[in-house]
Protein backbone atom coordinates (compact mmCIF):
# COMPACT_ATOMS: atom_id res chain seq x y z
CA UNK A 1 0.00 0.00 0.00
CA UNK A 2 1.20 3.20 -0.65
CA UNK A 3 -0.43 6.85 0.24
CA UNK A 4 -0.74 9.77 -1.72
CA UNK A 5 -2.24 13.43 -1.73
CA UNK A 6 -4.74 13.95 -4.09
CA UNK A 7 -5.23 17.83 -4.38
CA UNK A 8 -7.44 20.15 -5.46
CA UNK A 9 -6.08 23.63 -6.61
CA UNK A 10 -8.57 26.93 -6.56
CA UNK A 11 -6.14 27.82 -8.86
CA UNK A 12 -2.42 27.14 -10.06
CA UNK A 13 -3.07 24.25 -12.33
CA UNK A 14 -4.20 24.39 -16.24
CA UNK A 15 -7.70 25.25 -16.78
CA UNK A 16 -10.87 22.33 -16.08
CA UNK A 17 -12.16 21.65 -19.30
CA UNK A 18 -15.58 22.50 -17.80
CA UNK A 19 -14.52 25.87 -15.99
CA UNK A 20 -17.43 27.81 -15.05
CA UNK A 21 -17.48 29.07 -11.76
CA UNK A 22 -19.71 27.00 -9.40
CA UNK A 23 -21.52 30.12 -7.76
CA UNK A 24 -22.59 30.36 -11.72
CA UNK A 25 -24.39 26.76 -12.04
CA UNK A 26 -27.84 25.92 -10.80
CA UNK A 27 -28.86 25.04 -7.53
CA UNK A 28 -29.38 21.41 -8.30
CA UNK A 29 -25.83 21.54 -10.21
CA UNK A 30 -24.26 22.62 -6.86
CA UNK A 31 -26.24 19.58 -5.12
CA UNK A 32 -24.88 17.08 -7.61
CA UNK A 33 -21.44 18.25 -7.23
CA UNK A 34 -21.48 17.95 -3.34
CA UNK A 35 -23.86 14.53 -3.62
CA UNK A 36 -20.82 13.25 -6.10
CA UNK A 37 -18.09 14.30 -3.82
CA UNK A 38 -19.19 12.74 -0.74
CA UNK A 39 -20.26 9.37 -2.80
CA UNK A 40 -16.83 9.56 -4.19
CA UNK A 41 -15.22 9.81 -0.36
CA UNK A 42 -18.07 7.59 1.07
CA UNK A 43 -16.85 4.56 -2.05
CA UNK A 44 -13.09 4.79 -0.51
CA UNK A 45 -14.08 4.09 2.95
CA UNK A 46 -15.93 1.45 1.22
CA UNK A 47 -13.17 -0.16 -0.46
CA UNK A 48 -10.63 0.81 2.72
CA UNK A 49 -8.48 3.28 0.41
CA UNK A 50 -10.08 6.62 2.58
CA UNK A 51 -7.41 8.09 4.77
CA UNK A 52 -8.80 11.87 4.99
CA UNK A 53 -10.00 14.79 3.59
CA UNK A 54 -10.12 18.66 4.11
CA UNK A 55 -11.87 21.85 2.62
CA UNK A 56 -9.31 24.90 3.13
CA UNK A 57 -10.55 28.36 3.00
CA UNK A 58 -9.13 29.88 -0.04
CA UNK A 59 -7.75 33.36 2.64
CA UNK A 60 -4.20 32.53 3.91
CA UNK A 61 -0.97 34.41 5.64
CA UNK A 62 2.04 33.69 5.19
CA UNK A 63 3.71 33.97 8.49
CA UNK A 64 8.04 33.71 9.07
CA UNK A 65 9.60 34.06 13.20
CA UNK A 66 10.46 37.69 13.77
CA UNK A 67 13.13 36.35 15.63
CA UNK A 68 13.57 35.84 19.51
CA UNK A 69 11.14 37.58 21.93
CA UNK A 70 9.31 39.75 18.58
CA UNK A 71 6.62 38.93 17.04
CA UNK A 72 5.70 36.72 14.15
CA UNK A 73 6.11 38.87 10.97
CA UNK A 74 3.28 38.16 8.95
CA UNK A 75 2.44 39.03 5.23
CA UNK A 76 -0.41 38.63 2.65
CA UNK A 77 -2.60 37.41 2.12
CA UNK A 78 -1.89 37.21 -1.17
CA UNK A 79 -4.35 38.42 -4.06
CA UNK A 80 -2.66 37.09 -6.94
CA UNK A 81 -0.88 34.08 -5.93
CA UNK A 82 -0.15 31.71 -8.41
CA UNK A 83 -0.94 28.88 -6.89
CA UNK A 84 -3.94 28.49 -4.55
CA UNK A 85 -4.88 24.64 -2.40
CA UNK A 86 -8.76 24.17 -2.56
CA UNK A 87 -8.42 20.93 -0.45
CA UNK A 88 -7.33 17.08 -0.38
CA UNK A 89 -7.73 13.71 -0.20
CA UNK A 90 -5.28 11.71 0.94
CA UNK A 91 -5.91 8.03 0.04
CA UNK A 92 -3.89 4.82 0.64
CA UNK A 93 -4.01 2.36 -2.77
CA UNK A 94 -2.37 -0.75 -3.82
CA UNK A 95 -0.41 1.07 -6.89
CA UNK A 96 0.31 4.14 -8.34
CA UNK A 97 -2.22 3.29 -11.41
CA UNK A 98 -5.00 3.07 -8.83
CA UNK A 99 -3.95 6.58 -7.81
CA UNK A 100 -4.46 7.82 -10.97
CA UNK A 101 -7.36 6.11 -12.10
CA UNK A 102 -9.33 7.65 -8.59
CA UNK A 103 -7.91 11.21 -9.34
CA UNK A 104 -9.96 10.27 -12.73
CA UNK A 105 -13.14 9.90 -11.09
CA UNK A 106 -12.71 12.60 -8.77
CA UNK A 107 -11.75 15.04 -11.79
CA UNK A 108 -14.98 14.17 -13.35
CA UNK A 109 -17.66 15.66 -10.82
CA UNK A 110 -20.44 16.91 -12.41
CA UNK A 111 -20.33 20.65 -12.89
CA UNK A 112 -21.88 23.53 -14.75
CA UNK A 113 -24.84 21.59 -17.80
CA UNK A 114 -24.37 18.09 -15.20
CA UNK A 115 -21.14 17.93 -17.64
CA UNK A 116 -18.07 16.62 -16.37
CA UNK A 117 -15.66 19.15 -14.69
CA UNK A 118 -12.41 17.24 -16.00
CA UNK A 119 -10.35 19.47 -13.64
CA UNK A 120 -6.94 18.69 -13.04
CA UNK A 121 -5.91 17.61 -9.41
CA UNK A 122 -2.41 16.63 -8.57
CA UNK A 123 -1.35 13.32 -7.29
CA UNK A 124 1.50 13.47 -4.78
CA UNK A 125 3.14 10.77 -3.11
CA UNK A 126 3.59 10.85 0.73
CA UNK A 127 6.98 9.96 1.62
CA UNK A 128 7.02 7.12 4.24
CA UNK A 129 7.78 8.02 7.46
CA UNK A 130 10.00 4.62 8.69
CA UNK A 131 12.15 2.32 6.90
CA UNK A 132 10.74 -0.74 5.87
CA UNK A 133 10.89 -3.47 8.08
CA UNK A 134 13.04 -5.29 5.83
CA UNK A 135 16.68 -4.50 3.75
CA UNK B 1 -27.42 -1.11 30.14
CA UNK B 2 -27.91 2.19 30.13
CA UNK B 3 -24.20 3.61 28.83
CA UNK B 4 -26.22 7.60 29.70
CA UNK B 5 -27.17 6.99 33.04
CA UNK B 6 -24.44 5.63 33.62
CA UNK B 7 -22.37 8.45 32.57
CA UNK B 8 -24.46 10.66 34.71
CA UNK B 9 -23.24 8.49 37.70
CA UNK B 10 -19.57 9.84 36.87
CA UNK B 11 -18.94 13.47 38.64
CA UNK B 12 -20.91 12.28 41.89
CA UNK B 13 -18.23 9.12 42.03
CA UNK B 14 -15.30 11.34 41.12
CA UNK B 15 -16.51 13.28 44.17
CA UNK B 16 -16.82 10.94 46.28
CA UNK B 17 -13.39 9.26 45.50
CA UNK B 18 -11.93 12.70 45.99
CA UNK B 19 -13.59 13.60 49.31
CA UNK B 20 -11.89 10.45 50.74
CA UNK B 21 -8.47 11.73 49.72
CA UNK B 22 -7.95 11.01 46.72
CA UNK B 23 -6.53 13.18 44.22
CA UNK B 24 -8.61 14.86 41.55
CA UNK B 25 -6.35 12.91 38.59
CA UNK B 26 -6.19 10.10 39.85
CA UNK B 27 -9.87 9.75 40.97
CA UNK B 28 -10.72 10.81 37.33
CA UNK B 29 -8.52 7.94 35.87
CA UNK B 30 -9.92 5.58 38.14
CA UNK B 31 -13.76 6.06 37.56
CA UNK B 32 -12.91 6.30 34.02
CA UNK B 33 -11.29 2.80 34.25
CA UNK B 34 -14.40 1.70 36.14
CA UNK B 35 -16.77 3.23 33.44
CA UNK B 36 -14.91 0.68 31.30
CA UNK B 37 -15.27 -2.12 33.64
CA UNK B 38 -19.23 -1.22 33.92
CA UNK B 39 -19.77 -1.28 30.00
CA UNK B 40 -18.08 -4.90 30.26
CA UNK B 41 -20.43 -6.07 33.52
CA UNK B 42 -23.06 -4.64 32.91
CA UNK B 43 -24.15 -5.87 29.95
CA UNK B 44 -24.83 -9.05 31.61
CA UNK B 45 -26.64 -8.22 35.00
CA UNK B 46 -26.73 -4.30 35.67
CA UNK B 47 -26.23 -4.09 39.74
CA UNK B 48 -29.32 -2.91 41.97
CA UNK B 49 -27.39 0.47 43.34
CA UNK B 50 -25.53 1.29 40.35
CA UNK B 51 -24.14 4.39 41.91
CA UNK B 52 -22.83 2.04 44.96
CA UNK B 53 -21.00 -0.70 42.04
CA UNK B 54 -19.25 2.20 40.42
CA UNK B 55 -17.72 3.85 43.54
CA UNK B 56 -16.88 0.72 45.42
CA UNK B 57 -15.36 -0.49 41.53
CA UNK B 58 -13.54 2.58 41.18
CA UNK B 59 -12.22 3.12 44.60
CA UNK B 60 -10.37 -0.61 43.88
CA UNK B 61 -9.05 1.16 40.82
CA UNK B 62 -7.94 3.67 42.88
CA UNK B 63 -6.19 1.88 45.40
CA UNK B 64 -5.20 -0.87 42.62
CA UNK B 65 -2.96 2.19 41.02
CA UNK B 66 -1.39 3.83 44.13
CA UNK B 67 -0.82 -0.31 45.64
CA UNK B 68 2.80 0.98 45.57
CA UNK B 69 2.87 3.77 48.27
CA UNK B 70 0.10 2.22 49.88
CA UNK B 71 0.50 -0.79 52.67
CA UNK B 72 -1.89 -3.74 52.28
CA UNK B 73 -3.45 -2.84 55.86
CA UNK B 74 -4.06 0.28 54.77
CA UNK B 75 -5.62 -0.79 51.54
CA UNK B 76 -8.22 -2.81 53.85
CA UNK B 77 -8.94 -0.16 56.03
CA UNK B 78 -10.12 1.97 52.85
CA UNK B 79 -11.91 -0.79 51.37
CA UNK B 80 -13.96 -1.19 54.81
CA UNK B 81 -14.54 2.36 54.09
CA UNK B 82 -16.23 2.36 51.24
CA UNK B 83 -18.83 0.30 52.53
CA UNK B 84 -20.12 3.58 54.51
CA UNK B 85 -22.84 5.31 53.18
CA UNK B 86 -22.30 7.89 51.32
CA UNK B 87 -24.55 11.06 52.23
CA UNK B 88 -26.63 12.70 49.67
CA UNK B 89 -25.00 15.66 48.59
CA UNK B 90 -24.60 14.56 44.77
CA UNK B 91 -25.62 17.91 43.61
CA UNK B 92 -22.67 19.97 45.44
CA UNK B 93 -20.47 17.46 44.41
CA UNK B 94 -21.28 17.52 40.63
CA UNK B 95 -21.44 21.68 40.84
CA UNK B 96 -17.82 21.71 42.54
CA UNK B 97 -16.55 19.12 39.67
CA UNK B 98 -17.78 21.58 36.88
CA UNK B 99 -16.24 24.69 38.33
CA UNK B 100 -12.85 22.30 38.87
CA UNK B 101 -13.21 21.34 34.78
CA UNK B 102 -13.97 25.28 33.61
CA UNK B 103 -11.20 26.53 36.13
CA UNK B 104 -10.76 29.95 34.69
CA UNK B 105 -7.00 28.60 34.27
CA UNK B 106 -7.90 26.30 31.89
CA UNK B 107 -7.84 27.63 28.37
CA UNK B 108 -11.19 26.77 26.46
CA UNK B 109 -10.10 23.26 24.38
CA UNK B 110 -8.86 22.08 27.84
CA UNK B 111 -11.69 22.78 30.17
CA UNK B 112 -13.73 21.20 27.27
CA UNK B 113 -12.19 18.35 26.90
CA UNK B 114 -11.75 18.33 30.73
CA UNK B 115 -15.27 18.28 31.91
CA UNK B 116 -16.49 16.11 28.86
CA UNK B 117 -14.53 13.51 30.12
CA UNK B 118 -14.29 14.34 33.85
CA UNK B 119 -18.30 15.20 34.22
CA UNK B 120 -19.73 13.85 30.90
CA UNK B 121 -18.16 10.15 31.66
CA UNK B 122 -16.99 10.42 27.83
CA UNK B 123 -13.31 7.81 26.98
CA UNK B 124 -10.60 10.11 25.23
CA UNK B 125 -11.12 8.09 22.45
CA UNK B 126 -14.52 9.75 22.16
CA UNK B 127 -13.62 13.26 22.73
CA UNK B 128 -10.79 13.02 20.58
CA UNK B 129 -13.25 12.02 17.24
CA UNK B 130 -15.37 14.29 18.07
CA UNK B 131 -13.17 17.41 17.83
CA UNK B 132 -11.43 15.40 14.87
CA UNK B 133 -7.59 15.24 16.75
CA UNK B 134 -5.97 11.90 17.07
CA UNK B 135 -6.27 10.41 20.62
CA UNK B 136 -3.08 10.68 21.49
CA UNK B 137 -3.21 14.97 21.38
CA UNK B 138 -6.50 14.57 23.52
CA UNK B 139 -4.80 12.57 26.28
CA UNK B 140 -2.09 15.25 26.24
CA UNK B 141 -4.82 18.30 26.37
CA UNK B 142 -6.48 16.39 29.56
CA UNK B 143 -3.72 15.15 31.13
CA UNK B 144 -2.07 18.75 31.35
CA UNK B 145 -5.25 20.17 31.93
CA UNK B 146 -5.91 17.39 35.29
CA UNK B 147 -2.14 19.10 35.81
CA UNK B 148 -3.05 22.62 35.80
CA UNK B 149 -6.28 22.01 38.11
CA UNK B 150 -4.38 19.32 40.83
CA UNK B 151 -3.85 22.21 43.31
CA UNK B 152 -7.34 23.67 43.48
CA UNK B 153 -9.29 22.73 46.00
CA UNK B 154 -12.75 21.29 45.90
CA UNK B 155 -14.56 23.20 48.52
CA UNK B 156 -14.16 26.30 47.36
CA UNK B 157 -16.91 27.98 44.87
CA UNK B 158 -16.25 28.39 41.16
CA UNK B 159 -16.92 30.46 38.68
CA UNK B 160 -20.84 29.36 36.82
CA UNK B 161 -19.91 31.89 34.15
CA UNK B 162 -16.85 29.66 32.93
CA UNK B 163 -18.72 26.82 33.50
CA UNK B 164 -21.62 27.77 30.98
CA UNK B 165 -19.09 29.48 28.20
CA UNK B 166 -17.67 25.44 28.44
CA UNK B 167 -20.92 23.75 27.87
CA UNK B 168 -22.03 26.72 25.44
CA UNK B 169 -18.68 25.52 23.27
CA UNK B 170 -19.40 22.21 23.73
CA UNK B 171 -23.64 22.35 22.28
CA UNK B 172 -22.22 24.82 19.64
CA UNK B 173 -19.97 21.56 17.99
CA UNK B 174 -22.61 19.81 17.10
CA UNK B 175 -22.71 16.10 16.04
CA UNK B 176 -19.84 14.60 14.37
CA UNK B 177 -18.70 11.28 14.92
CA UNK B 178 -20.42 8.80 17.35
CA UNK B 179 -21.15 11.52 20.32
CA UNK B 180 -23.79 14.24 19.83
CA UNK B 181 -22.05 16.54 21.52
CA UNK B 182 -25.46 19.11 21.52
CA UNK B 183 -27.26 16.19 23.33
CA UNK B 184 -24.30 15.79 25.86
CA UNK B 185 -24.60 19.69 26.19
CA UNK B 186 -28.54 19.75 26.65
CA UNK B 187 -27.53 16.87 29.64
CA UNK B 188 -24.56 18.84 31.52
CA UNK B 189 -26.59 22.13 31.28
CA UNK B 190 -29.38 20.48 33.28
CA UNK B 191 -27.42 19.31 36.04
CA UNK B 192 -26.05 22.47 36.48
CA UNK B 193 -29.42 24.41 35.96
CA UNK B 194 -30.64 21.75 38.56
CA UNK B 195 -27.71 22.17 40.95
CA UNK B 196 -26.70 25.91 40.80
CA UNK B 197 -30.77 27.26 40.80
CA UNK B 198 -28.90 30.37 38.78
CA UNK B 199 -31.06 32.30 36.34
CA UNK B 200 -28.35 32.13 33.23
CA UNK B 201 -27.52 28.67 34.17
CA UNK B 202 -31.82 28.49 33.01
CA UNK B 203 -31.13 30.50 30.65
CA UNK B 204 -28.44 28.11 29.06
CA UNK B 205 -30.38 25.06 29.01
CA UNK B 206 -33.77 26.88 27.70
CA UNK B 207 -31.57 27.80 24.67
CA UNK B 208 -30.00 25.13 23.63
CA UNK B 209 -33.67 22.99 23.85
CA UNK B 210 -35.05 25.49 21.96
CA UNK B 211 -32.22 25.47 19.39
CA UNK B 212 -32.03 21.53 19.84
CA UNK B 213 -35.53 21.15 19.02
CA UNK B 214 -35.10 23.09 15.71
CA UNK B 215 -32.21 20.54 14.69
CA UNK B 216 -34.53 17.49 12.62
CA UNK B 217 -35.45 20.87 10.63
CA UNK B 218 -32.35 22.71 10.09
CA UNK B 219 -30.32 20.05 7.19
CA UNK B 220 -31.92 18.28 4.83
CA UNK B 221 -31.40 14.54 4.21
CA UNK B 222 -28.04 15.02 1.83
CA UNK B 223 -26.62 17.23 4.97
CA UNK B 224 -27.63 20.25 3.39
CA UNK B 225 -28.26 23.15 5.46
CA UNK B 226 -32.04 24.59 5.47
CA UNK B 227 -32.41 28.39 6.54
CA UNK B 228 -34.78 28.71 9.33
CA UNK B 229 -37.64 30.53 7.14
CA UNK B 230 -37.69 27.57 4.82
CA UNK B 231 -37.44 24.66 7.64
CA UNK B 232 -40.38 22.56 7.58
CA UNK B 233 -42.04 24.04 11.42
CA UNK B 234 -43.35 20.52 11.55
CA UNK B 235 -40.58 18.75 12.08
CA UNK B 236 -39.59 21.09 15.30
CA UNK B 237 -39.60 19.07 18.49
CA UNK B 238 -43.08 20.60 20.28
CA UNK B 239 -41.61 18.51 23.36
CA UNK B 240 -38.46 20.31 23.46
CA UNK B 241 -40.06 23.54 22.80
CA UNK B 242 -42.28 23.45 25.80
CA UNK B 243 -40.01 21.98 27.49
CA UNK B 244 -37.27 25.27 27.14
CA UNK B 245 -40.29 27.98 26.96
CA UNK B 246 -41.14 26.54 30.23
CA UNK B 247 -37.25 26.84 31.77
CA UNK B 248 -37.15 30.03 30.38
CA UNK B 249 -40.59 31.54 31.56
CA UNK B 250 -39.51 30.48 35.09
CA UNK B 251 -35.96 31.74 34.94
CA UNK B 252 -37.31 35.21 33.38
CA UNK B 253 -39.79 35.71 36.24
CA UNK B 254 -36.85 36.35 38.45
CA UNK B 255 -35.90 39.52 37.19
CA UNK B 256 -32.23 38.51 36.52
CA UNK B 257 -31.59 38.98 33.29
CA UNK B 258 -28.06 37.74 31.56
CA UNK B 259 -27.33 36.97 27.85
CA UNK B 260 -28.56 33.71 27.65
CA UNK B 261 -31.79 34.40 28.91
CA UNK B 262 -32.04 36.39 26.06
CA UNK B 263 -30.75 34.52 23.42
CA UNK B 264 -32.90 31.81 25.11
CA UNK B 265 -35.88 34.79 24.45
CA UNK B 266 -35.05 35.25 20.80
CA UNK B 267 -34.98 31.35 20.20
CA UNK B 268 -38.64 31.12 21.76
CA UNK B 269 -40.11 34.01 19.70
CA UNK B 270 -38.92 31.52 16.55
CA UNK B 271 -40.29 28.71 18.28
CA UNK B 272 -43.53 30.53 18.56
CA UNK B 273 -44.86 31.40 15.08
CA UNK B 274 -46.20 29.21 13.14
CA UNK B 275 -44.81 30.16 9.86
CA UNK B 276 -42.11 32.18 9.03
CA UNK B 277 -44.09 35.34 8.17
CA UNK B 278 -45.68 35.22 11.74
CA UNK B 279 -42.70 35.98 13.50
CA UNK B 280 -42.58 38.86 16.13
CA UNK B 281 -39.73 40.60 14.65
CA UNK B 282 -40.62 43.74 16.42
CA UNK B 283 -39.73 42.00 19.76
CA UNK B 284 -37.26 40.07 18.44
CA UNK B 285 -35.76 43.40 17.86
CA UNK B 286 -36.37 44.37 21.52
CA UNK B 287 -34.71 41.34 22.47
CA UNK B 288 -31.53 41.91 20.54
CA UNK B 289 -31.24 45.21 21.73
CA UNK B 290 -31.02 43.58 25.43
CA UNK B 291 -28.49 41.37 24.12
CA UNK B 292 -26.24 44.15 22.96
CA UNK B 293 -26.90 45.78 25.80
CA UNK B 294 -26.12 42.98 28.10
CA UNK B 295 -22.48 41.71 26.17
CA UNK B 296 -21.93 45.03 23.59
CA UNK B 297 -21.17 42.11 21.44
CA UNK B 298 -20.23 42.69 17.25
CA UNK B 299 -21.80 39.43 16.91
CA UNK B 300 -25.46 40.22 18.34
CA UNK B 301 -24.55 43.75 16.39
CA UNK B 302 -24.70 41.88 13.05
CA UNK B 303 -27.66 39.81 14.15
CA UNK B 304 -29.70 42.60 15.47
CA UNK B 305 -29.53 44.61 12.52
CA UNK B 306 -30.98 41.19 10.10
CA UNK B 307 -33.48 41.68 12.38
CA UNK B 308 -34.54 45.09 11.83
CA UNK B 309 -34.32 44.17 8.00
CA UNK B 310 -37.27 41.88 9.06
CA UNK B 311 -39.06 44.18 11.29
CA UNK B 312 -38.62 47.70 9.51
CA UNK B 313 -37.70 46.29 5.74
CA UNK B 314 -34.51 45.57 4.00
CA UNK B 315 -33.25 49.52 3.72
CA UNK B 316 -33.21 49.74 7.30
CA UNK B 317 -31.25 46.72 8.09
CA UNK B 318 -28.92 47.73 5.32
CA UNK B 319 -28.91 50.95 7.42
CA UNK B 320 -28.21 48.90 10.65
CA UNK B 321 -25.57 46.85 8.71
CA UNK B 322 -23.80 49.78 7.55
CA UNK B 323 -22.62 51.13 11.14
CA UNK B 324 -20.52 47.24 11.73
CA UNK B 325 -17.58 46.54 10.80
CA UNK B 326 -17.50 44.41 7.73
CA UNK B 327 -14.85 41.99 8.68
CA UNK B 328 -17.38 40.98 10.76
CA UNK B 329 -18.08 37.01 10.58
CA UNK B 330 -20.90 36.93 8.01
CA UNK B 331 -21.42 39.96 7.43
CA UNK B 332 -21.38 39.71 3.75
CA UNK B 333 -24.20 36.84 4.12
CA UNK B 334 -26.05 39.22 6.02
CA UNK B 335 -25.61 42.35 3.67
CA UNK B 336 -25.99 39.61 0.80
CA UNK B 337 -29.58 38.31 2.22
CA UNK B 338 -30.87 42.14 3.13
CA UNK B 339 -29.77 42.98 -0.74
CA UNK B 340 -31.64 40.25 -2.10
CA UNK B 341 -35.00 40.97 0.19
CA UNK B 342 -34.51 44.64 -1.47
CA UNK B 343 -34.56 43.33 -4.60
CA UNK B 344 -31.64 44.02 -5.84
CA UNK B 345 -30.47 40.55 -7.20
CA UNK B 346 -27.38 41.36 -8.70
CA UNK B 347 -25.14 43.22 -6.16
CA UNK B 348 -26.99 40.02 -3.51
CA UNK B 349 -25.30 37.18 -6.14
CA UNK B 350 -22.25 38.69 -6.10
CA UNK B 351 -22.35 38.84 -2.13
CA UNK B 352 -23.37 35.33 -1.88
CA UNK B 353 -20.36 34.34 -3.66
CA UNK B 354 -18.35 36.43 -1.82
CA UNK B 355 -19.75 35.24 1.68
CA UNK B 356 -19.11 31.71 0.35
CA UNK B 357 -15.45 32.24 -0.07
CA UNK B 358 -15.14 33.39 3.65
CA UNK B 359 -17.38 30.68 4.83
CA UNK B 360 -15.82 28.48 8.03
CA UNK B 361 -17.46 25.91 7.50
CA UNK B 362 -18.76 23.62 4.37
CA UNK B 363 -22.47 23.16 4.90
CA UNK B 364 -22.50 27.16 4.85
CA UNK B 365 -20.24 27.49 2.33
CA UNK B 366 -21.77 24.93 0.02
CA UNK B 367 -25.39 27.21 1.19
CA UNK B 368 -24.35 30.24 0.34
CA UNK B 369 -23.14 29.19 -3.09
CA UNK B 370 -26.59 27.68 -3.43
CA UNK B 371 -27.74 30.73 -2.81
CA UNK B 372 -25.43 32.74 -5.27
CA UNK B 373 -26.60 29.72 -7.90
CA UNK B 374 -30.12 30.28 -7.27
CA UNK B 375 -30.04 33.75 -8.14
CA UNK B 376 -27.86 33.53 -11.09
CA UNK B 377 -30.39 30.68 -12.51
CA UNK B 378 -33.36 33.50 -12.67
Amino acid sequence: MAKYLMLKHYRGGPAAVNDVPMDQWTPDEVTAHIQYMKDFAAKLVSTGEFVDERALSPEGTFVRSGGPGRPPVTDGPFAETKDLIAGWMIIDVDTYERALELAAELSAAPGAGGEPLHEWLEVRPLLDVSLTGTE
Amino acid sequence: MNAALLRTLTPTVIAVLVRRGADFAAAEDAVQEALIEAVRVWSAEEPRDPQGWLITVSWRKFLDATRADASRRQREDRVQAELTPVPGTEFDDTLQLYFLCAHPSLSPSSAVALTLRAVGGLTTRQIAQAYLVPEATMAQRISRAKRTVAGVRLNQPGDLATVLRVLYLVFNEGYSGEVDLSAEAIRLARQVAASSKDEEAAGLLALMLLHHARRPARTKADGSLVPLPEQDRTLWDTRLIAEGVDILQAALARDRLGEYQAQAAIAALHADARTAAETDWVQIVEWYDELVRLTDSPVARLNRAVAVGEADGPHAGLAALAELDPALPRHTAAAAYLHERAGDAVTAARLYAEAARAATSLPERDHLTRQAARLHAT
